[in-house]
């Protein structure tokens, strides 16, 4: 199983190890990672699920697909360019040691 | 009662569970217990119609927080155990096993049941489901057998959604709709149309204005539908999805105000002091109006704002409600509330299967659908939330750039 780390606005990290196929919204809420709400449980509607990818992860995460390109108009936090809705990232193997930024809300 | 009493949240469901978490993130340090008669812990219904009822997700994904997190903010969950009496005056609570509970302050978060058809027309055969709860979904999944015979009765989002499901899985799936097209109470005419040929494109058949005579059983089991028309429809499983009716016995019996929901103001309190209520079962004011939302946004919203409101002053709750279903391929979103609406704008999307229905009450856009359109549905919500005025003309010409209009 992958291990993820979250970073949180106030620099406390919560790691994980996360089943793969399982998203990553859906990990941070099982861990009790605060600011990542997931309201409408991962079905691309909310864009409570914003993280920052960590910059030395960006291209095995990849980019957002389109619907989800466009969920990212509305974040809370600012959008930057490594802003992703976690959710619609799923745990693979590759991403063992990912580490994801989560806005402070 | 003493100011030591726990405040106790009625039904382990959405808004409870977000009643609970706001409760605690707003600082409330003392006793909390949820009390709910479902056996799970609290779970998002959304998939029961959808990826759990088809066997694509998990039971234990659809968990709204794991158990652990209840036991780490110290919040009590008394599951299994319905809550049968509310004394108001005494604030006390009386549970099916005879229990009895002080609280300081409750809220109702009691959802809602759907509604039924009587049994004089065959509402109570077996293989007639409704969808509310796991149990549900858990008796029907085994029953989606590709080649059955499935009637949906009522061409609203859930019944919509468990057709698409079932079409999926290879069923003959009917759908009839009373009224003179499906999603009539809920969505504009080319919101139905497109969802109509949807469901005909995957070999679905709609019959709208199409009334149900009755259920017809053999053995007590569902065996065969007959229309208003007389036609004759072979039927081994039928869902019933014809709306919802709020769960408010509980504060009736206790004298609390209901009229279609528990009524409340805008800072989630009921006619009796220290009694608040949220989410479906809840009735409240907004932009003038009554209201009832069944949704995700509103229970887990108005689950907030009742936990600001349980612990002291807040704004009246003014929420830009949101709703999704997805069907097939299609994701549906909406944004708002149409209630009201006087035209329409359909605005093409960019991708197959993809538009946007824009509703407007004289120059004001109050909702948006948006198929496929996550643009659209996210520009048009953020316009609603900013309250800047939109041109309908803006709005129906496709090389108009909406982040500007939004902006
Ligand atoms: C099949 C289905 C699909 C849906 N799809 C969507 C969707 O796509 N998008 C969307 O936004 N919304 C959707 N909804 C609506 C959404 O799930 C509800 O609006 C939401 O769950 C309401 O939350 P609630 O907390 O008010 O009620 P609930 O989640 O229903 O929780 C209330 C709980 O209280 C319990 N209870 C009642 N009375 C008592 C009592 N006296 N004592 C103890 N416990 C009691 C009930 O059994 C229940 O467990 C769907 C609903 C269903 C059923
Ligand atoms: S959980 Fe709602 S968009 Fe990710």
């Amino acid at each position: 199983m992958p291990k993820v780390t979250w970073v949180l606005g106030d620099g406390r990290e919560i790691s994980a190890n996360v089943a793969v196929g399982h998203n990553l919204m859906e990990a941070a809420v099982a861990n009790n990672v605060p600011d990542v709400i997931g309201e409408c449980g991962g079905c691309l509607s909310c864009a409570t699920c914003h993280v920052y990818v960590d910059p030395a992860w960006a291209a095995k995460t990849g980019k957002p697909a389109e619907m989800e390109n466009d969920m990212l108009e509305i974040t809370t936090a600012e959008r930057r360019e490594l802003s992703r809705l976690s959710c619609q990232i799923l745990a693979t193997e590759e991403l063992d040691g990912l580490i994801l930024h989560v806005p402070h809300n | 009662m003493t100011m030591t009493a726990p405040i106790i949240l009625v039904g382990a469901g959405q808004a409870s569970a977000s009643c609970a978490a706001k409760l605690r993130a707003l600082g409330y340090d003392g006793a909390l217990t949820i009390i709910g008669d479902e056996p799970a812990a609290p779970y998002q219904r959304p998939p029961l119609s959808k990826k759990y009822v088809s066997g694509e997700l998990a039971r234990e994904r659809l968990f709204i927080r794991p158990l652990s997190w209840y036991a780490e903010q110290r919040i009590e969950l008394r599951l299994g155990t319905r809550v049968v009496k509310l004394d108001a005056a005494g604030h006390r609570v009386t549970l099916a096993d005879g229990t009895n509970l002080s609280f300081s302050r409750l809220l109702l978060a009691t959802g809602s049941t759907p509604r039924r058809l009587p049994a004089e027309i065959g509402g109570n055969l077996a293989n007639v489901f409704t969808i509310r709860n796991l149990a549900d979904a858990d008796t029907i999944a085994p029953a989606l057998i590709p080649g059955a015979n499935l009637l949906v009765i009522g061409g609203g989002y859930i019944g919509l959604e468990a057709a698409a499901v079932a079409a999926q899985k290879g069923l003959d799936v009917t759908v009839i709709e009373m009224a003179d097209r499906i999603l009539q109470r809920v969505a504009a005419a080319p919101t139905a149309d497109f969802f109509r040929t949807l469901h005909q494109s995957h070999g679905v058949t709609i019959r709208e204005a199409t009334g149900l005579a009755e259920l017809v059983g053999k053995d007590g089991r569902l065996s065969s539908a007959r229309l208003k028309d007389g036609t004759i429809l072979p039927a081994d499983l039928a869902i019933v999805g014809i709306g919802i009716l709020p769960n408010d016995d509980l504060a009736q019996a206790a004298g609390i105000a209901v009229e279609s929901g528990i009524l409340v103001d805008g800072k989630c309190r009921t006619s009796v002091p220290d009694i608040f209520a949220a989410g479906d079962c809840a009735n409240f004011t907004w932009r003038g109006q009554r209201t009832r939302l069944e949704s995700v946004q509103n229970a887990i919203d108005q689950g907030e704002h009742a936990a600001a409101c349980l612990l002291g002053e807040a704004p009246d709750y003014d929420p830009v409600p949101w709703f999704w279903s997805d069907q097939y391929e299609v994701k549906l979103q909406i944004a708002g509330l149409n209630r009201g609406y006087d035209s329409t704008v359909l605005r093409p999307g960019k991708r197959p299967l993809s538009q946007s229905i824009w509703y407007f009450r004289g120059d004001t856009l109050i909702a948006i659908d948006a198929m496929n359109d996550a643009l659209a549905y996210a520009l048009g919500k953020k316009m609603l939330e900013s309250g800047k005025p939109v041109a309908k003309a803006a709005i129906a010409d496709p090389a108009s750039d909406l982040k500007a209009l939004a902006s």
